[in-house]
């Protein structure tokens, strides 16, 4: 990928609300050449969408997340994709990851309730053909996400004017 | 009992007030202002680098250091001025760990002034130069450059200004607040009347790692000229190190020498835990600085594609982190421009006229601030500019009621 491109990428996924005109400007390039760039982009799947990241337990919103470590049995053909695919498409689950190490998938799912979570394992997750056993952490405190620092304390420090 | 103030040294007397000063307490005392007035970087210092100060306190680093800094700090300037710029200083004889650069200046320019020595600096320039002159007894002679030559020092106007007792020539590139850079042609023409002349000079080079057009040249780097220059660098803009109060003064080793005997006096040494930092930095920071460095540069497009959308001249800076663009053409001074952006607009800019006469028609806008300010920042200048016959006619009216005078 072009240098170039790979910027665009970069400068989006920290604000994907930054102006194309912006975007043109720091680098140097026509507005025309960023919007076909994006159009591009986003027309070839890998700019997938567009969001906000959000401290939901500042809203004020109760919810759950937990990580759920999965043990499955690969399928001959199809390997791991399958089942994952068998599992993503549950709303409830945020993300779905393929590891190493100690187990296979890592599921996140987020509820309204501890609950509501335990329900989902016990009756979806871990009731699927192939899944052989489930480990379920739920998140305590979120401190980063996505790179971004909640409550982050580092404030501008600087005095107003300075030679 | 006799006023302290009729008691107070000449010398400092002599020194006039910061332009700055006013304008810091007028944008202070306003809510929700942008500033763009900042001469600092908007980074809080690398994570990796406060963690090495971090860990210092923990082993108990809270010692003096030698005079001249810690040897391991010194053995890193070395190879980092070695391998940045090509310039090669023994860590033992020909560097000193000042209190930043500020303290450099000083202690480089006591060491050589004796009372009327005349010492050279284009302007505009950093506000400090000129009252370290005069504090060390010397006469700050300033040499014009000019928004035409997008503010480069000539050598032909370099020259008009050496009298028999010009002793030093003070530069400072890239510069603040004009983003200007020189180039090693346009070093190698300032290189000749220094021999000419058989001058000393101090060249401030803290904003090297900032040059974003050509690679930074170093004047110590040019044939000769290191055995006759100071050469000051330290960790605040490229490093986002302002706080931490590390420079570096690096020059042949009886200057240095009578540096060292000035700073120990003084000074003693720059804080321990900050040299630690400063060492994990120029070891291992390569990357966060070149990270920050890159940004800068694509704000510095950013900032002045704006400014020429606006209508505005802006030359384009090539180093530091300045746009210095001219106002000239909405006919307001650029005192009384900075204020009424301030007051109407909320955005904190710098008037030229306070880096010397040669900035006059200019305002300093620092592009060390967020993409998200910046943006916000153009559209209230922008908006301002929309405006500008209410503010001529607000200060037509107030000069013929009288309410500004003399300025």
């Amino acid at each position: 990928m072009d240098s170039l491109v790979k910027r665009i990428l970069q400068l989006l996924q920290e604000n994907s609300r930054l102006p194309k005109e912006a975007i043109a400007d720091m680098l140097g390039v026509s507005r025309n050449e960023v919007a076909a760039a994006v159009d591009q982009l986003e027309k070839n799947g890998i700019i997938v969408g567009y969001s906000a990241v959000i401290n939901w337990e500042k809203a004020g919103y109760d919810q759950v997340t937990a990580m759920i470590d999965v043990k499955v049995t690969p399928q001959r053909d199809a390997g791991f994709d399958a089942i994952a695919e068998r599992i993503y498409r549950f709303p409830e689950v945020k993300s779905v990851y393929l590891m190493s190490g100690a187990y296979d998938l890592s599921v996140v799912v987020e509820g309204r309730t501890m609950k509501e979570v335990a329900r989902f394992v016990a009756e979806k997750l871990s009731t699927l053909e192939h899944v052989v056993s489930t480990t379920t952490h739920f998140i305590l405190k979120k401190y980063k996400q996505d790179g971004v620092i909640f409550d982050d304390r580092e404030g501008d420090q600087r005095l107003v004017i300075t030679p | 009992m006799k006023s302290i103030r009729d008691r107070l040294s000449p010398v400092v007397r002599a020194i006039p007030p910061s332009g700055i000063r006013r304008f810091f307490d007028l944008a202070a005392g306003t809510e929700g202002v942008i500033s763009l007035g900042v001469g600092e970087p908007d980074f809080v210092t690398p994570w990796r680098f406060r963690d090495a100060c971090v860990d210092a306190l923990e082993r108990g680093y809270t010692t003096y250091t030698s005079n001249r800094g810690l040897p391991a700090l010194r053995r890193a300037v070395s190879d980092y001025l070695e391998r940045r710029f090509g310039v090669s200083y023994h860590p033992d004889t020909e560097i000193l760990v000042t209190v930043g650069a500020s303290e450099g200046i000083d202690v480089a320019l006591r060491a050589v002034l004796s009372p009327g020595d005349e010492v050279l600096i284009p302007e505009p320039c950093y506000v400090s130069y000129g009252p370290c002159v005069q504090l060390a007894g010397g006469v700050p002679v300033y040499v014009p450059t000019r928004a035409e030559d997008r503010f480069k020092l000539r050598a032909d106007t370099l020259e008009r200004f050496i009298t028999p007792k010009t002793k030093v020539l003070l530069l400072s590139y890239p510069n603040n607040p004009t983003g200007a850079t020189l180039t090693r042609q346009d070093l190698e023409q300032i290189r000749s009347i220094v021999l000419k002349h058989d001058l000393l000079v101090i060249t401030d080079e803290i904003y090297a790692e900032l040059s974003y057009v050509t690679p930074h040249c170093s004047f110590a780097s040019l044939p000769n000229m290191r055995d006759r220059t100071v050469l000051l660098t330290g960790m605040s803009k490229a490093y986002a190190m302002t706080g931490w109060r590390v420079g570096f003064a690096c020059g042949p080793k009886d200057w240095i020498s009578a540096m060292v005997k000035i700073h120990q006096y003084t000074i003693l040494c720059a804080p321990i835990m900050s040299q630690m930092a400063a060492v994990e930095a120029l070891t291992k920071g390569d990357r966060e600085r070149d990270h920050m460095v890159s940004v800068y540069e694509e704000r510095r497009r950013l900032v002045v594609s704006a400014f020429r959308q606006m209508g505005l001249s802006c030359h384009e800076p090539e180093g530091a982190f300045y746009a210095f663009p001219s106002i000239r053409s909405t006919g307001i001074p650029d005192d009384v421009f900075a204020e009424e952006l301030l007051k109407r607009a909320k955005v904190a800019v710098v008037p030229g006229r306070v880096f010397g006469p040669g900035g006059e028609g200019h305002i300093r806008c620092s592009y060390a601030t967020s993409v998200d300010q910046l943006l916000t920042a153009f559209e209230r200048i922008q908006s301002f500019l929309d405006r500008l016959d209410e503010v001529r006619e607000h200060r037509l009216a107030r000069v013929e009621s009288g309410q500004i005078g003399n300025r």
